[in-house]
């Protein structure tokens, strides 16, 4: 059978199919050059650029839960050394106190009883003094007296003899 | 309402069998040979015609055989040794000085080629315009929107649910540009096949060279493929199956070789062509109807102008199904030649 008695869209056609490679071919080059991968390239980067978005937001939000949990858990945490720490200083003033007052007992105490020694030390130099001029007084008085009185051998003899008996009467 | 009462009137008067009144000057009838202008409007033409006596004259390239000179003319000023053939549907041939005649090799910019050339204008300008506007915006930042949007989606649809899905993960890189190319080069096609007038209409992917030629391309894609001829060959069957007493499988494989791409090549091509044929018989049939009476002619006039809008509707539909069809199959075929289908 002669091919070229077929229909016209049946019969080959050299010249159609050298005009299709070449088209086809220029077509092809041209956009799988610069035509489809640029738009398969930009979507999935697209694609990942969003998937990746969305990642990050998943663990944004997760940080976020963590931050708030963190947050909650400092503030706990500083309530409770807040009360330590008042409780503490409560303790150590008490303590203090405690300290400053029997010192203060202590002090107080040392220095009446110093007080106190020093003026039986008085008193007693007091005393000692006092006795000392009255010994001296006496004896100055009785100078004075036993001049004016014992003037005569009789009376001295007569005031010595009442002395005396005044002694033995107290030694008695 | 005006507007529509309008439309009607103007269907109407198209409908009319005006032919009637014009036949009555010219004084003689010719009969519509339907077959014959069908055809004739689906065949390839040295001239892209228009309206009426209105036609572009496209450029006619040829090497004598004779002489082996090479020949640019229109179809007006062809050398005397070259004549239109009409019994081969009007294809130049050559008068051999030995009084036999010959095709000489025709490389004419025929309506298809022109078509062709429209369509790869078409497609790069498209493409090279979405590019565009990816490389001046950030892939981050902003999608796009309107047409480079569709064309986004529609590239993706392919690219995801065709190639992806068919090759498999591991290959589809290497067949994506060629597989996206060929689906829109015919969608684009198809779609331009269906406009009546000047930068579309030709009958291109209703003609066995363009699917013969897109088939072969599938079918060198998937045969060019070490692992695959193993498979052909030698395959994970029993042996009675692959060697003795007869290689069955492998015999049945090598004719799948063959019958994969026939089928991927007369489906697109009967489609189309029968979808081209569908659409201009009616519209013969409202030259027709104008050869009746005026109730007949009127009533089949209406009837080819609804089943015309049908058809068409119908057409754009086919224009993506066979586009796409075509696609999927040779992502299919593909695919299947690539052991990791077995595996999975």
């Amino acid at each position: 059978m002669d091919l070229q008695n077929l229909p016209a869209i049946l019969t080959p056609d050299l010249g159609l199919l050298f005009w299709m490679l070449l088209a086809f071919l220029v077509i092809f080059f041209v956009l799988a050059k610069f035509g489809f991968p640029v738009i398969t390239k930009m979507v999935e980067e697209r694609k990942a650029y969003i998937d990746d978005s969305l990642k990050k937001a998943h663990e944004a939000n997760e940080k976020l839960a963590n931050i708030q949990q963190e947050g909650e858990n400092l503030l706990k945490e500083a309530r409770e050394r807040q009360q330590q720490i008042l409780s503490e200083a409560a303790q150590t003033r008490d303590a203090i106190v405690e300290q400053a007052q029997s010192k203060a007992r202590e002090e107080s105490s040392r220095i009446i009883t110093e007080a106190k020694a020093q003026i039986e030390a008085e008193k007693q130099n007091a005393i000692a003094d006092i006795r000392k001029q009255v010994a001296e007084l006496s004896v100055q008085v009785a100078e004075k007296v036993l001049r004016k009185q014992l003037s005569t051998d009789a009376a001295q003899m007569q005031y010595v003899d009442k002395l005396l008996d005044e002694v033995s009467s107290n030694v008695q | 309402m005006n507007r529509i009462k309008s439309i009607l009137l103007i269907l109407m008067a198209m409908c009319m069998p005006l032919h009637l009144l014009a036949a009555e000057g010219n004084g003689e009838e010719k009969s519509i040979d339907i077959p014959e202008i069908v055809l004739h409007h689906l065949s390839d033409a040295y001239e892209w015609h228009i309206a009426g006596d209105v036609s572009i004259p496209l450029p006619i390239i040829l090497r004598s055989s004779a002489t082996g000179e090479w020949t640019f003319c229109t179809e007006k000023s062809l050398p005397g040794n070259f004549f239109f053939d009409e019994t081969h549907h009007g294809k130049i041939y050559e008068k051999m000085p030995d009084g036999s005649t010959k095709r000489p090799l025709d490389l004419s910019i025929t309506k298809a080629v022109c078509q062709i050339w429209i369509v790869a204008i078409i497609l790069i300008a498209v493409f090279l315009g979405v590019s565009r506007w990816y490389k001046k915006h950030d892939s981050t930042s902003e999608a796009p929107k309107g047409f480079v949007g569709a064309m986004e989606m529609l590239v993706m649809y392919i690219h995801d649910d065709v190639i992806k899905a068919c090759v498999g993960e591991k290959h589809y890189k290497r067949y994506a540009p060629y597989l996206l190319t060929v689906f829109f080069f015919i969608l684009v096609t198809n779609l331009l096949g269906l406009l009546p007038i000047f930068p579309g209409g030709a009958n291109v992917t209703g003609n066995i060279n363009i699917t013969f030629f897109l088939a072969l391309c599938t079918m060198l894609l998937v045969n060019i493929n070490k692992e695959y001829w193993k498979e052909i060959f030698w395959p994970e069957v029993p042996l009675f199956l692959k060697a003795y007493p007869a290689p069955l499988i492998p015999v049945i494989e090598v004719v799948g070789i063959f019958t994969k791409p026939f089928a991927l090549m007369v489906r697109l091509f009967a489609n189309m062509m029968a979808g081209h044929a569908i659409i201009l018989s009616f519209t013969c049939v409202i030259f027709l109807g104008w050869t009746m009476g005026v109730g007949m002619g009127l009533g089949l006039n209406l009837f080819s102008a609804i089943m015309l809008l049908f058809m068409n509707c119908v057409e754009l539909l086919v224009a993506f199904v066979q586009a796409y069809v075509f696609t999927l199959l040779s992502a299919v075929f593909i695919g299947l030649a690539h052991p990791e289908h077995h595996e999975a």
